[in-house]
């Protein structure tokens, strides 16, 4: 991509995000416009992964709600996003954790996986 | 006249609009292009102005082009296009043309020249159907009939047959400006434009928006 078209959408890009990666757990606050008032609505869960760079760059978050796997995708410099609280880190073998789709139960928000635990 | 610029496709990028939507955007570098002629009824038989773009060196052109852009008083161009018009411009020879002509919200359309795909067959020429993949079937990617039997006794004209795609001039109507960089002579046009990066395209105030 030529400089300039990336310089476009330079001043559009947040800068105060906090550094969360694939495998945390994230409240994310977004804006909901409901008629003329607008409220936060906050999804939290697990962040299944990252995709994309610049502006397009998106991410997924998983949680399990009344039993029922769900899965939202937030562009990661969206303005409706109002910010994004980590509240669990966690160390992965992976970069996307589809894996977490097909278990159920108590596996399924389990992502702490620190195969080299301090000792390496 | 619609007002109209030449310009270099740059490439695509995403951006949010004032409602927060993501937009899709084609990046144009447009203008300045400088009026190198005007042509009126009296002197051609038609009304036209002649706009050049890209600055380049004297010593890039031939005689004859460095002779009728001195004739008007422009710096060296590498592109010249003739713009037709309808009525006579009050523009003159000499004049800089640029992105302020056009605002925010316009609605233009872009001319440019497509990506050439080399020899195609029909199924991606012209999206015909082909046949079964498999099953036995021998007839995969193939036109299949064009034609009938003694009456008429030829193929009709416009059959759609294998051969070259794209590289040709095509026209996309009713885009909309969303931003305009007047610095950077820039224009974030919604939607796809034809050719590659880098390939000439020509911004036109679109001959179908509603006046409004």
């Amino acid at each position: 991509m030529k400089a300039i078209v990336k310089e476009i959408t330079q001043d559009q890009l947040k800068t105060d995000l906090p550094p969360f990666k694939v495998g945390d757990g994230v409240r994310v606050h977004t804006k909901v416009r409901e008629g003329e008032k607008e409220r936060i609505q906050i999804f939290s869960g697990i962040v299944i992964a990252r995709k994309g760079s610049g502006i397009q760059e998106t991410f997924t978050v998983r949680r399990i709600s009344y039993g029922e796997g769900v899965e939202r995708v937030f562009p990661v410099h969206s303005p409706l996003i109002d910010k994004i609280e980590v509240d669990r880190e966690s160390e992965t073998m992976r970069a996307r954790l589809y894996y977490l789709r097909d278990r159920v139960g108590k596996k399924a928000v389990q992502v702490k996986e620190k195969r080299y635990s301090g000792k390496a | 006249m619609n007002f109209t610029l030449l310009g270099t496709k740059l490439g695509m990028t995403q951006i949010y609009d004032g409602e927060n939507n993501l937009v899709p955007v084609t990046v144009v570098q447009a203008g300045p292009c400088p009026v190198v002629q005007v042509k009126t009824v009296e002197t051609d038989g038609y009304h036209a102005v002649q706009i050049g773009f890209s600055p380049t060196r004297e010593k890039l052109l031939t005689g004859g082009e460095i002779g009728h852009l001195k004739k008007a008083g422009v710096d060296p161009v590498a592109q010249l296009r003739e713009v037709r018009l309808s009525e006579p411009c009050d523009h003159k020879a000499g004049d800089v043309l640029d992105v302020s002509g056009f605002s925010e919200g316009q609605v233009v359309d872009v001319i440019g020249t497509s990506k050439g795909k080399g020899f195609q067959g029909v199924v991606r020429r012209f999206r015909v159907s082909g046949g079964p993949a498999s099953h036995g079937s021998m007839f995969h990617r193939r036109i299949g009939s064009i034609g009938q039997r003694q009456t008429p006794g030829h193929t009709f004209k416009n059959q759609k047959m294998p051969g070259h795609m794209g590289s040709v001039r095509r026209t996309v109507q009713n885009l909309r400006i969303v931003k305009i960089d007047p610095a950077k002579n820039l224009l974030l046009i919604k939607g796809c434009v034809p050719g590659s990066v880098g390939s000439a395209v020509l911004v036109r105030a679109g001959i179908k928006a509603k006046a409004s």
